[in-house]
């Protein structure tokens, strides 16, 4: 990054070079700060006072949160979406980095099957939704059909009706959507490797596996770092999978703080709620960025 | 090579081979089953015995041919045309502008402005949309299209100047500064020499921006209420259930005829979406 230094520069209010930069900036540096600095303040005030639709209220200060932390719905929102976060980020780590492996050994058809892994990260994750939400359907689910033609099943799984399955069914159209970016970034990362380190290491008599242990591992570990923390802030405000297949049911099983955001806020017309919920990611996800940057400038200098 | 060695070369590819296969499958199979539902009548479609996994009672349109002549599908597709392409000109702009001031120009807070950038480049959609609401509202734009063209490029802005100002940074000074000897201005060397060099960045967020515009949902649903002014992804998925009825053909028939302009894109310029995907965290 450009670094300024006012004492190097000839004492003039604004260089000519100054004005120019101004000027570039002002577009986005007038978006940023009227439509996400200001909207900021506005949950913020929001948050802290008792707003409703169309009826600005008092100042209330903590209360919002001191009820909604009291609240058991917010609460098993934030277990929920522990839960769905960990497991989803954990399972496209983990395959991601499977088929990343994999596809390093894939010559031919090379651009059509990368390609077709790529799609479902490409295409509208609501419109894909649909797909799946046809297939979880309690009575035309097509795994009912196929578990009951190979005489496997005697009833049909309530799929989306029963809490933990209904998990279970976001968890996977999550981790079908955003396995992709895991696999072809980690891919990149992996032919970035110099193939001279894997040819020094065999040299040395190091087996197939310790290479992958002791080159392949630590060399892609600050692109994997990067993809969990892109990933982990996306699946922990996501909205589009709970909001079109469950609505945050059954029994408030699946709601995610942006589902349960738009149930308090839009849906009821509650804004201070609504606000709140919202804001707690707020905190999570800076604790998320601080955490994987931490992590992420480790592993660069250990290189 | 000895023929031992080459054979389990072999068997290794085949082995490679297998084990990929099933994710290609997991990939692909919800859009084939997308295609096969929607091209089903609805006496197999809901028939319980039928085999679901082909057509077999013969193919029809009739779901395309009530997503196009009996809803506003053709009026939502026009104006995710319309929001997508606006919000790309604006986003890729914006972002150019403010990316090559980052890159290049020297200006007293120049690096808090970077550091804005990222942070802002990291904020979900699902922090603001209830006081943006009110925004948009306020600004009297709500329940129109230019309710979505002024609020998505509060995450396109941040992420192409993020993807540009790593390609500006890679073409060499000296080439603008002999331009601007030869009487350019700053704004005519952006143009004329420095786009032109860093033209697969600039596509890179053309790419991007256009598919985020195309894919949105969350501001898209609650910012646009009005059947007429919906875009695709927020129409076909509310106007194809009415309450608890739900038109599974049709509602397969919008998920294709939506995506499909995505996949189009998609199939003529993947090294360019790869490219934009893997660009960031590989440098980064």
């Amino acid at each position: 990054m450009t670094g300024d230094h006012p004492a190097a520069r000839p004492r003039r209010l604004l260089s000519p070079e100054a004005v120019t930069g101004y000027s570039f900036v002002a577009p986005a540096l007038l978006l940023m700060v009227g439509l996400i600095g200001f909207p900021f303040g506005l949950a913020l005030w929001f948050s802290v006072t008792e707003t409703w639709v169309g009826r600005p209220g008092p100042f209330v200060g903590l209360a919002n949160f001191v009820r909604l932390s009291q609240n058991g719905t917010f609460q098993q929102t934030l277990v929920n979406s522990l839960v769905y976060t960990v497991s989803a980020v954990l399972l496209k780590a983990v395959f991601g980095f499977a088929l990343a492996l994999l596809l390093l050994g894939i010559t031919r058809f090379r651009r059509l099957i990368r390609g077709a892994i790529l799609l479902p990260f490409v295409i509208p994750t609501a419109l894909s939704t649909l797909a799946w939400w046809w297939m979880f359907e309690p009575t035309y689910s097509v795994f009912n059909w196929t578990g009951r033609a190979l005489g496997m099943l005697r009833s049909d799984i309530p799929w989306l009706s029963d809490p933990t399955l209904a998990k279970v069914a976001i968890i996977t159209v999550n981790t079908w959507r955003g396995l992709p970016f895991f696999a072809i970034t980690i891919l990149a990362g992996l032919v970035a490797i110099p193939q001279e380190y894997y040819e020094a290491a065999e040299t040395d008599g190091a087996s197939a596996w310790q290479r992958f242990r002791h080159v392949t591992v630590p060399l892609v570990k600050p692109v994997l770092g990067i993809v969990v923390l892109f990933s982990t802030i996306l699946t922990l405000a996501d909205f589009n999978i709970v909001y079109l297949m469950t609505r945050g049911g059954p029994m408030n099983s699946t709601h995610l703080f942006s589902t349960l955001a738009h149930q308090a806020g839009m849906t009821s017309g509650r804004l201070s709620e609504g606000a709140a919920i919202s804001l707690f990611l707020f905190p999570m996800l800076v604790v998320i960025v601080i955490v994987q940057l931490q992590f992420i400038r480790r592993q660069t200098v250990y290189e | 090579m000895s023929r031992g060695s080459r054979a389990r070369r072999r068997w290794t590819t085949v082995l490679v081979y297998a084990a990929v296969a099933p994710f290609v499958l997991f990939a692909l199979f919800p859009f084939y089953y997308m295609i096969v539902t929607s091209l089903k009548g609805d006496p197999e479609l809901y028939d319980l015995d039928a085999i679901p996994y082909w057509v077999s009672q013969g193919l029809t349109l009739q779901h395309y041919r009530f997503l196009l002549g009996d809803t506003l599908f053709l009026r939502w597709f026009w104006n995710t045309v319309f929001v997508s392409v606006l919000t790309v000109l604006v986003s890729v702009t914006f972002g150019i502008l403010a990316a090559y001031a980052v890159a290049r120009l020297r200006f007293r807070g120049v690096t808090t402005f970077g550091i804005g950038i990222f942070i802002t480049y990291l904020v979900p959609p699902a922090l603001l949309f209830i006081p943006l609401a009110i925004i948009v509202t306020r600004l009297g734009v709500a329940d129109t299209p230019w309710a979505l063209i002024l609020t998505y490029p509060t995450f396109l802005v941040p992420f192409n100047t993020w993807l540009l100002m790593g390609y500006f940074r890679t073409i060499p000074r000296e080439i603008e500064e002999c331009a601007m000897i030869d009487g350019c201005s700053r704004l005519q060397a952006l143009v004329r020499i420095v786009l032109p060099v860093a033209l697969p960045g600039i596509i890179c967020a053309i790419l991007f921006s256009f598919t985020f515009s195309w894919n949105e949902f969350l501001y898209a649903l609650v910012f646009v209420s009005s059947g007429d002014n919906k875009t695709i992804t927020v129409g076909v998925t509310s106007e194809l259930i009415r309450g608890d009825i739900y038109f599974w053909g049709s509602l397969m028939a919008g998920g294709i005829v939506g995506t499909l302009p995505i996949v189009l894109v998609y199939v003529f310029f993947l090294d360019y979406y790869v490219r934009g995907l893997t660009g960031g965290a590989v440098k980064g």
